[in-house]
């Protein structure tokens, strides 16, 4: 579903070009569960965002479900984006004025659901990352761990087929990441594909298939 | 949805939402009582005047040597017809006029007791007509100022004779000089004599009547007592052998189109004034949403993110906008309300009375509506065209 071709995304810093992706070639297929490993620095948000269509290449083609992302209009692109693609991202991204059940409550309404339909999936979601008790709340009145969790019912009530996590244990201690992960784990054995970026080797060993970037260059990595 | 929406961003900074809507809320204020007022003050100016009786309907009818129109076609009507208080003819010639030793051609004018009330004249000395001297023709006359001036002088003329053509009338009247608005149009230097008397001295006039003025009893609008005059006109004179109407009828609202003009004009000038101070908070508006979407830059960005597209964003802040005017629109018509209560209470005994104008809120509500768009527009649009992933790194 997703086909990265020698895809290359360079910042102009001063005199300096700084290659935050170099020729990056990349195929995911569905239902897979990749980790991206890499030190910080080495382009792995870059990627995530270009996949996630929040970003555009510089050069090379991305083509999502087999049509070249230039040749999606922009109405096209957020629809993806709300539909396909489920973000969860290393600081969470709530909006702070919003309360737990309003966050993950946007993106249906963006997607026109009626809203008595809104309000079961809300629920539903709440309740898969176990945070119905705090619906309420809002993002400042909760751990990281549970802002994390929000984002995730989040990026689970559109049910969407892509779960592109950047970093969602960046900001978490072991045990909360723990659960995180386990998250995670259970939506890709329902069917989801999962693309996790990590810079820990031991949460990307939990994949099926892992690639290793660095310096904006990729590299399978055989586990 | 997204009004609730807006309504909450626009709640979680009071202080600074009320501080940008008081522009438009000084502007609403502005233009609803001004406008309020004039429109108060004019129609208790209206009032007065229309209740001095200087509104009436004027008709002219072409006789074509025949006998159109009567003296007793009139009485006959004003008695059936309700919607018309009084009729008078005026019949007119030019006569030889004769004064002691001063002699000068004069336009005499042929009418009966109605005269003084519908034409708002006012007597210096002596009486107007009397029905007796309609019904017996008696030869007496009423000296308009200037004829005064012309044959008189300063002394006291009353009782006096003069003659028209060389018959002997009675001075028994002198008008004073009149700030009447249509008696001044129509120069005083006039003399007049009972409508008996004019048919009998001056056979054109014999001929019918060819003018005649018609007023309506109170409450009754001049637009019902004109249509009054047409049906009657219609009926007695008709029209010639091309279809044409044989007469011509004018309403003279005399107030009203003096007041009306005036009114306009303040009305406008105003309003024109009240319009800068409502663009000038549109101008707060827009300054206040560039600010508000630099600030919730990395909100958008997350907007986006999850499938808002430049659309919904566009609409999201357009809506704020356009609410933030209405609230102000809101709010200012509220307070102006207030303000004219408190003014109808300050004013209680000038018998003025100022209501809140429905066609100056409807307006300004459409007004403070384009403006909230016009202004929205720009930052709104701002914000829609973001590119996501600049939006959610912006500020970190
Ligand atoms: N907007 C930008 N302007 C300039 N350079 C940028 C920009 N975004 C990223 N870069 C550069 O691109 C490179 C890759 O950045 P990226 O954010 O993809 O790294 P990362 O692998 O996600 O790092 P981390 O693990 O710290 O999140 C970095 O060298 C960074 O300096
Ligand atoms: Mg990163």
């Amino acid at each position: 579903m997703i086909d990265l071709h020698d895809i290359t995304k360079v910042y102009q810093i001063g005199d300096e070009k700084v290659y935050a992706l170099d020729h990056v070639s990349m195929h995911i297929y569905p239902r897979e569960f990749v980790s991206v490993i890499g030190p910080s620095g080495s382009g792995k948000s870059t990627l995530m965002n270009i996949i996630g269509c929040l970003d555009l290449a510089d050069a090379g083609v991305y083509r999502l479900d087999g049509i070249p992302i230039e040749d999606y209009s922009e109405k096209q692109l957020a629809r993806i984006r709300n539909e396909k693609i489920g973000f969860i991202f290393q600081n969470f991204n709530l909006i702070p004025k919003l309360s737990a059940e309003e966050n993950v409550e946007l993106p249906l309404i963006y997607r026109g659901v009626k809203a008595s339909e809104r309000a079961e999936r809300v629920r539903e979601a709440l309740d898969k990352v176990g945070l119905t008790h705090r619906a309420k709340h809002l993002p400042t009145e909760l751990s990281g761990g549970q802002q994390q969790r929000v984002a995730i019912a989040r990026a689970l009530v559109t049910r969407p087929s892509l779960i592109l996590a950047d970093e969602p244990t960046g900001n978490l201690d072991s045990r909360t990441s723990r659960e995180i992960l386990d998250i995670l784990m259970e939506l890709h054995e329902q069917g989801n594909t999962v693309v996790l970026i990590t810079h820990d080797n031991d949460i990307a060993r939990q994949a099926k298939r892992s690639v290793h970037i660095l310096d904006g260059r990729l590299t399978e990595v055989a586990l | 949805m997204s009004f609730k929406m807006a309504l909450r961003s626009i709640g979680s900074n009071k202080l600074r939402a009320v501080l940008t809507m008081l522009g438009i809320i000084i502007g609403v204020m502005a233009l609803v009582v001004l406008v309020s007022i004039v429109n108060g003050a004019t129609r208790s100016v209206t009032d007065q005047m229309s209740a001095l009786g200087s509104n009436y309907v004027e008709a002219y009818v072409w006789s074509y040597g025949r006998k159109a129109l009567t003296m007793e076609d009139l009485n006959e009507w004003v008695e059936s017809e309700p919607l018309i208080e009084a009729v008078a003819p005026d019949s007119q010639d030019s006569s030889m006029v004769k004064y002691g030793s001063k002699s000068q051609r004069m336009t005499i004018r042929g009418t009966t007791p109605a005269y003084y009330e519908i034409n708002g004249l006012q007597l210096e000395t002596g009486r107007f007509l009397k029905n007796a001297d309609i019904l017996n023709g008696s030869r007496v006359c009423i000296l308009g100022p200037s004829a005064v001036d012309a044959l008189v002088g300063y002394a006291d003329c009353v009782g006096d004779e003069i003659s028209l053509d060389g018959l002997r009338y009675t001075i028994v009247g002198v008008l004073g000089k009149s700030d009447s608005l249509m008696y001044s149009g129509y120069g005083d230097n006039v003399i007049y004599i009972p409508y008996t008397a004019m048919v009998r001295q001056f056979p054109n006039v014999a001929e019918g009547i060819n003018n005649f003025y018609a007023t309506a009893p109170e409450g009754t609008s001049m637009k019902e007592a004109e249509a009054a005059v047409r049906a009657f006109l219609s009926e007695k004179v008709g029209t010639d052998e091309w279809g044409n109407e044989n007469y011509y009828v004018y309403s003279m609202d005399v107030m009203e189109n003096a007041m009306g003009s005036v009114t306009n004009v303040l009305s406008i000038l105003l309003g024109g004034i009240a319009s800068i101070s409502l663009i000038v908070g549109g101008i707060g508006i827009m300054n206040i949403m560039l600010v508000t979407v630099t600030e919730r830059t990395r909100e958008i960005g997350i907007r986006k993110a999850i499938g808002a597209n430049r659309g919904t964003i566009l609409r999201q802040f357009l809506l704020e906008a356009v609410v933030l005017c209405m609230m102000g629109c809101a709010i200012g018509i509220f307070l102006s309300w207030c303000i004219l209560r408190l003014a109808n209470v300050v004013v209680a005994d000038m018998s003025m009375r100022f209501a809140l104008s429905g066609n100056v809120v409807v307006l300004s509500v459409i007004f403070c509506f384009v403006i909230g768009v016009i202004f929205g527009l720009y930052p709104a649009n701002k914000a829609a065209k973001m590119k996501p992933i600049d939006a959610l790194h912006y500020g970190g």
